[in-house]
């Protein structure tokens, strides 16, 4: 589960309103969907703010920084992945709550509410999926 | 159009359609589960004029109602997995008593088993968001949200996985009450063989995890005045409610905090009851730790107390609170909606026709579904007289 191209798994799809969160996934940069009428900011983007109903949203920039909420580490073999693995939930410092999986650490050594920051996995088209690994450790593979 | 308590809606026949691995087609166990249902209800088919199913087709309703060759002027097929039937019971006693349907069929059958139609990976439909935000980390659906769920239960709660476990092991006492049950000849099911039994998605083994079979049922409403001269004592619906919260595993802000809340409390307040005033309680045991959040979110026990509220045996037979009687999804039948099933079990319960596993003197039952993962939830509380 280390990259796209190892995994095999398909290629995200995309439409006009995430176009841009993908888009800056190739420079490594996480998107949040943002309002301009009451600056709520939200995951995953919509044609809408959820806060307020309002329909002209923006983009900023997340700095990348979550605790997990909670995880799962997945022992059944799906086509694409390479089992165990883990599929978590994190809430970034900024309130949106993103699927995720949680790299770069012993599958067995995660635990609910622990700092986490974020990192890419590339994919075979240059778009790049935010996964995150333990707070305050560097890797080959971050961006931060 | 008179609205008088003789068009009260009343559940008046009940059935299950082969169960396990049957080897028959979809429309086949529907046909099964319907005309054995309004057998048991003493009505004939062409009275039937409302009909509810999901899962038959693209059309479900439509396709099942063109099958058995009837017309219906009244219909649904609102797809929420689970509580779907929870829901049709609702609304079938609003058309009922609008005047709208005079005899509604409420069915679901399916045949995953025979078929190997399950599928628990790449699900996600292309249009949708998930399908963009979630499907790329392949999460297991629906198992890798409750195991999310069951996970921040653990580490709120103080629980740990043998206290999941007591769920699935007292649905297997009571799955050995009854001969319909898949694992009626399994024998007993231990604590260790739960904890034991292979992780799936942690801290979710398989012993978590609910059967995959053939099965269905089928319930059959009609107005009071009319039950009058059947042969089955009426079941009334005495309240129910619903709540539909997410779909995607990132949108719940709280993982633990499930719609059971609002479904149950409007059920509960439609039927000026509360927790206490029921006797026999179905709850939709598609995974351990669904039965602990619904039970909080119902109002039985406080948020986090599910664990403590089932030790000692309370929910296994002779206890102190019958839940599940039928074996449930665990150990009885799944077969994928199980939230039928729940229904048929607590008119049975209220009929006083579950032999071995009969709750004695029980008069009012819950009904409580779930869809999706934890998308949707539906809550019935039905009645019959002292």
């Amino acid at each position: 589960m280390s990259s796209s191209s190892e995994t095999g798994a398909e290629l995200p799809p995309v439409d006009a309103v995430t176009q841009p969160w993908w888009d800056a996934t190739r420079d490594h940069r996480l998107l949040l969907q943002t309002c301009a009428s009451c600056g709520a900011v939200q995951h995953y983007p919509r044609a809408l703010c959820i806060a307020c109903g309002g329909t002209d949203l923006g983009w900023t920039d997340s700095l990348g920084a979550a605790v997990v909420d909670s995880f799962t580490v997945v022992h059944r073999e799906l086509p694409g992945f390479d089992a165990p693995y883990v599929v978590a939930r994190v809430r970034l410092a900024e309130g949106p709550i993103l699927l995720t999986n949680l790299v770069d650490a012993d599958v067995e050594s995660w635990a609910c509410d622990v700092a986490v920051s974020v990192r890419w996995r590339d994919l075979d088209d240059g778009r790049a999926l935010p996964v995150f690994a333990p707070a305050g450790i560097s890797t080959s593979g971050g961006a931060i | 159009m008179s609205i008088g308590s003789g068009r009260r809606a009343v559940i008046v026949g009940v059935a299950e359609c082969d169960l396990g691995v049957t080897g028959l087609s979809i429309l086949e166990l529907q046909t099964q589960a319907v005309t054995r249902a309004l057998a048991d209800a003493g009505l004939p088919l062409r009275d039937v004029d409302g009909l509810a199913c999901t899962s038959v087709a693209r059309f479900s309703a439509t396709q099942l109602a063109d099958y058995l060759g009837i017309q219906p002027v009244w219909q649904d097929s609102t797809f929420a997995g689970g509580s779907a039937f929870e829901m049709f019971v609702a609304r079938a006693a609003q058309a009922i008593e609008a005047g709208q349907a005079e005899t509604i069929v409420i069915s679901f059958a399916s045949n995953q088993r025979s078929a190997k139609s399950r599928s628990m990976g790449n699900i996600f439909e292309a249009h949708t968001p998930e399908a963009q935000f979630e499907g790329p980390y392949g999460p297991l659906y629906p198992l890798s949200h409750y195991a999310m769920a069951a996970q921040r239960y653990l580490h709120e709660s103080g629980a740990a996985r043998a206290d999941l476990a007591e769920v699935a092991v007292a649905a297997r006492e009571w799955a050995l009450l009854n001969p319909k049950a898949f694992r009626y000849e399994a024998g007993p099911l231990s604590i260790d063989d739960v904890l034991s039994s292979k992780l799936i998605s942690s801290p979710v083994s398989a012993a978590d995890c609910c059967l995959v079979t053939d099965g269905g049922g089928a319930i059959v409403m009609t107005t009071a005045d009319r039950a009058a001269a059947l042969p089955k004592p009426p079941v009334r619906v005495l309240g129910y409610g619903e709540c539909t919260t997410h779909t995607a595993m990132a949108t719940p802000e709280d993982l633990l905090a499930t719609g059971a809340e609002i479904s149950g409390a409007r059920a509960f307040a439609m039927a000026g009851m509360s927790p206490a005033d029921i006797d026999v309680v179905q709850i939709y045991d598609s995974f351990t730790i669904t039965v602990l959040l619904s039970l909080e979110g119902l109002g039985f026990c406080e948020r986090g107390a599910a664990w403590q509220f089932i030790k000692d045996g309370a929910i296994r037979p002779g206890g102190s609170f019958p839940l599940n009687t039928s074996g449930g999804g665990l150990s009885y039948c799944h077969p994928g909606q199980f939230g039928v099933l729940l229904l048929v079990e607590a008119v049975r319960q209220l009929r006083g026709e579950c032999g071995d596993r009969q709750v004695d003197g029980a008069r009012t039952a819950l009904a409580h579904g779930t869809g999706g993962i934890l998308s949707t939830s539906a809550t019935v509380i039905l009645g019959v007289e002292a």
